[in-house]
């Protein structure tokens, strides 16, 4: 499977009402320089929070900000593309109000 | 001498019990927890079955904050157009003994904190541990930012997504196939009208509904629902192998599920309050690693204490009981003067005659069930469909005697691999 369905989510709007404190500049998930098309994929596929995406022009992005700090990317691409995962620094990364 | 007795990494389920039982015996124990308040960073489905709450807490019931009673429990089979339903409602869900809550974590996890903090328990919020301290093989304690605290005894309970498993036992991340991802959303809708749409009597009862088929797209996992007093909380969880192979992904599963039309009737009008992400674990037993080392043990999550076969969802009352465990055996070798593996094997003794490791034990060929019979997740639900409107649908045309209207359908998928899938199946139970 090389492809990814049409997606009508606008998942920024469902991240805009958790808390988070950003830890901005400090990016606790680290991924490597040029990661394969494929395996970049699973990650589009498997992350809650939509923060692996493939723009419009086919580029590869990711954003650590909106991190619901599952460790699910660690499990499906940990050693290739994602090659360092740890927890936000003290107080900082998402805070459930219901969980 | 170490700084205290023992130290828990991570206030959660196992966590806070095991704290709550090493405290009342006399013995210093520090609880470390990343999240800045307790249950900040957690998230279940979540129902609570109660069964190992009372065993610890008999009193819990009245003052935990508990959000419904599941008195009603249901399963779907969804295609993509229909949905057949199995409904049970049972006055025995009612009993004391076997009573579930629906429960939200940000709520709970403080109150049993609380729990253990008042039997003595002390508690350092707002830090991950980020290493185990060892000596040779021995785990001695923790470090937290700049600060090494040691202990003669590290109670692990940090979770499925531990960082630390692999330095206490050597055991590695869950393979992908061991895992599944859980999203889900909180779903703000007045008491009442929760309580009228899922059918219960009043708004301190809920339901229970658990999704199969349409919600992953055919793959292996499933939706689900939980009512809690003001808000329903919805999500699907599906095995990570399997969903990095899809075509869609979660997240459009889930705005999906939540437009299907056996479910967007429950939730109209709602408002989403948080969207949250969870790993569960779900390889079972043959996933689960050592539960001990020397100076430190493992409770909960970290150690795959989890079960789902689909109908019934389980891994915090799993939690709960290892936690009384784990301190409690952590006490004895406390008291015996040794720490090391072999002393701290009570724990594991404890919990093979407790239900435990013989749930996880009898139910040890259901995750491998559930990942190779791909039938159950792709073909039945739209079979159960058309099953269904052989039997229902009335539109003047002459009908056909049952034989002639259904066996057909049990044909198109194979009376044999039909038969075969059923067997394997009660077999894994």
């Amino acid at each position: 499977m090389s492809k990814v369905g049409p997606v009508t989510v606008d998942m920024a709007d469902y991240l805009g009402v958790n808390k988070y404190a950003v830890d901005e500049g400090n990016p606790h998930i680290e991924l490597a320089v040029d990661p394969g098309r494929e395996e970049f994929l699973k990650l589009v596929r498997v992350c809650p929070a939509a923060l692996y995406k493939i723009d419009a022009a086919g580029n590869q992005t990711f954003d650590f900000a909106g991190c619901l700090e599952c460790g699910t990317c660690r499990i499906a691409a940990g050693g290739t593309v994602v090659i360092e995962w740890h927890f936000p620094g003290p107080t900082m990364g998402v805070q459930y109000r219901y969980g | 001498m170490s700084d205290f007795d023992v130290i828990v990494v991570g206030s959660g389920m196992a966590g806070p019990v095991a704290a709550y039982e090493v405290a009342k015996a006399g013995r210093s124990v520090l609880v470390v927890e990343r999240g800045e308040s307790c249950g900040a960073k957690n998230v279940s489905g979540g129902r609570l079955y109660t069964h190992s709450l009372r065993a610890v807490f008999p009193d819990f019931a009245t003052d935990a904050p508990l959000e419904r009673r599941i008195v009603r429990e249901r399963i779907s089979l969804l295609a993509p157009d229909a949905g057949v339903t199995l409904d049970y409602a049972d006055e025995r869900l009612r009993d004391v003994g076997c009573a579930s809550y629906s429960v939200l974590r940000a709520r709970f996890d403080p109150w049993l904190a609380a729990r253990a903090e008042a039997a003595g328990a002390e508690y350092i919020n707002g830090i991950a541990v980020e290493a185990l301290l060892r000596d040779g093989p021995r785990v001695t304690g923790v470090r937290a930012g700049d600060d090494e605290i040691t202990a003669d005894v590290v109670i692990l309970s940090d979770g499925v997504n531990s960082l630390l498993a692999d330095q206490a036992v050597g055991a590695i991340r869950p393979k992908p196939a061991t895992v599944a991802v859980g999203i889900k959303q909180v779903i703000e809708l007045p008491a009442p009208v929760i309580t009228d749409r899922v059918l219960v009597a009043s708004d301190t009862e809920g339901a229970a509904w658990l999704f199969v088929g349409d919600p992953t797209k055919g793959h292996v996992g499933g939706g689900f629902v939980y009512t809690n007093r003001d808000s329903i909380s919805l999500g699907l969880v599906v095995t990570v192998a399997d969903l990095a192979r899809s075509e869609t992904p979660i997240y459009q599963m889930l705005e999906d599920f939540k437009r299907h039309p056996v479910v967007a009737p429950l939730i109209a009008g709602g408002k989403v309050v948080e969207h949250a992400g969870h790993l569960v674990p779900e390889g079972g037993f043959d996933a689960m690693p050592p539960l001990a080392g020397d100076g430190v043990v493992l409770a909960g999550d970290v150690a795959m204490m989890c079960v789902n076969i689909g109908y019934t969802v389980r891994g915090m009352d799993f939690a709960i009981a290892a936690g009384m465990h784990a301190g409690r055996a952590v006490v004895a070798a406390l008291a015996a003067g040794d720490t090391s593996a072999a002393g701290l094997a009570g724990y594991r003794q404890a919990l093979e005659s407790s239900f435990v490791l013989r749930d996880l034990r009898t139910l040890r060929r259901f995750p491998d069930f559930m990942e190779h019979t791909t039938r159950l997740f792709e073909k039945y639900p739209a079979l159960a469909r058309d099953a269904m409107r052989e039997l229902f649908v009335v539109d003047g045309t002459p009908i056909k005697p049952v034989r002639k209207s259904l066996l057909p359908l049990v044909k198109q998928v194979g009376v044999l691999k039909l038969g075969k899938d059923l067997w394997r199946g009660v077999r894994a139970l």
